[in-house]
């Protein structure tokens, strides 16, 4: 079974969404991920979904969830890249993802959490 | 007599062709359904020897009666070209029917000559005759009804796209003006286009300006809801400005909650706000200071 990398960058770990999507994929990379966070002690998440072109209830709840787990175990999460149909899809299926920080592109997330980064201080 | 039947209509299209045209013309230049602001005479004249000639090639090279058949589509393509240049004219239905509708007069008069006597073969003439005349009637009707639901589709689709404009206002700037109503179907095209431009200029911050918008209600504050928080999902964040004070005791008393979008009262403020969001560099000697 195909896994999504999670690759680590200092404290933070930067997860890539390539492939379509699909149950169990997003099951599996929420395990390993907080397997990962706390492995590396990460602080900020960088969830790329730009070559996402299609997302159902699911994958939009389980983005949400990613980020409340990695925050429960104090690491920020950015979705960064988000593809204007997926936002209006999960804006639709009413999903706002209240509470997850994003960004346009890789960049500008990263600049987002290095900022959090240097303002506490670590 | 079914083998003969149309017969007459037949010889006296090919033969009378020339006093029929003449008496053809003379009623429609009579009749009060005559546009002269709309069409010069020579026009009409032009027009109807032509449907005559294609009508008298109709009749002669086959099925009489079936005018979807294929030896008709000369004559169903020249009435399409007439009603559509009509309906764009600003001629009325009527006005545009009686094109067709006129030829019956003449005609019946010439049958009722050519069979006078013969009260059996003039009733199954006429019929006839009323049946084909009616039948192109009713295609001009259809041809003249769909050219005009075709302009007014064109015409909605470019309010659609006029009405809906992204401005750059600054590097990572985005202006959104909106002006009219606030439907679902608009909601959706403006959600898409500022989503496209967000993607293409980069621009982290964009400004909704509703001032153009008459009413505010429920529907449409939700609408506007939607539109910030896709925005935000794609990184970008949503300043909605240019609310009346009337919109504003409106919303309130909704109580439709705007708290988590920043609001502002005129564009000039809003631009402020996004200016030092922003950090935009300003040209020397200019600050962006309230």
């Amino acid at each position: 079974m195909d896994k999504i990398p999670i690759l680590r960058m200092g404290r933070l770990l930067l997860v890539t969404i390539q492939v379509d999507m699909h149950d169990r994929l997003a099951l599996q990379l929420q395990e390993d991920l907080t397997d990962r966070i706390v492995a590396v002690r990460a602080q900020g998440v960088l969830l790329d979904i730009s070559s996402l072109e299609v997302v159902d209830s699911f994958i939009g709840r389980m983005i949400s969830n990613i980020a409340a787990m990695a925050r429960v175990l104090d690491a920020e999460t950015v979705v960064v890249g988000m593809q204007p149909a997926v936002a209006i899809t999960l804006v639709e299926l009413g999903l706002s993802l209240e509470g997850v920080r994003t960004a346009l592109n890789v960049e500008r997330g990263m600049a987002l959490l290095n900022e959090r980064l240097v303002e506490e201080g670590r | 007599m079914p083998a003969t039947a149309g017969q007459t209509l037949r010889n006296l299209i090919s033969r009378d062709q020339k006093e029929l045209l003449a008496a053809w013309i003379q009623s429609q230049l009579a009749a009060t359904t005559l546009r002269s602001d709309l069409m010069r005479e020579g026009e009409l004249r032009e027009q109807s020897r032509e449907f005559l000639e294609l009508i008298k090639g109709a009749i002669d090279s086959g099925d009489y009666a079936n005018t979807e058949a294929g030896n008709w589509s000369a004559v169903r393509d020249f009435l399409t070209g007439i009603s559509r240049a009509r309906a764009q004219r600003g001629f009325s239905p009527t006005e545009t029917a009686t094109f067709v509708l006129s030829l019956k007069q003449p005609l019946f008069e010439r049958i009722r000559g050519a069979l006078g006597g013969d009260a059996q073969a003039l009733a199954d003439e006429l019929w006839l005759a009323s049946l084909l005349l009616d039948r192109l009637g009713l295609f001009t009707m259809e041809a003249f009804q769909k050219s005009r639901e075709a302009v007014i589709q064109s015409q909605q689709r470019e309010l659609l796209e006029l009405s809906t404009p992204v401005v750059q206002l600054w590097e990572n700037i985005l202006a959104l003006p909106l002006i009219g109503t606030l439907d679902s179907e608009r909601t959706q095209i403006v959600m898409e286009s500022l989503l496209q431009k967000i993607v293409t200029t980069g621009a982290g911050l964009a400004i909704i300006d509703i001032t153009g918008v008459p009413t505010v209600d429920t529907l449409v504050a939700q609408h506007l809801l939607k539109t910030v928080a896709a925005a935000r999902l794609m990184g970008a964040d949503c300043i909605i400005s240019g609310i009346r004070p009337q919109i504003a005791q409106t919303i309130v008393h909704l109580g439709v909650d705007l708290s988590a979008v920043t609001t502002k009262a005129t564009l000039a403020d809003a631009f402020l706000v996004a200016l030092r969001r922003t950090q935009a560099k300003l040209p020397q000697g200019t600050a962006a200071q309230p």
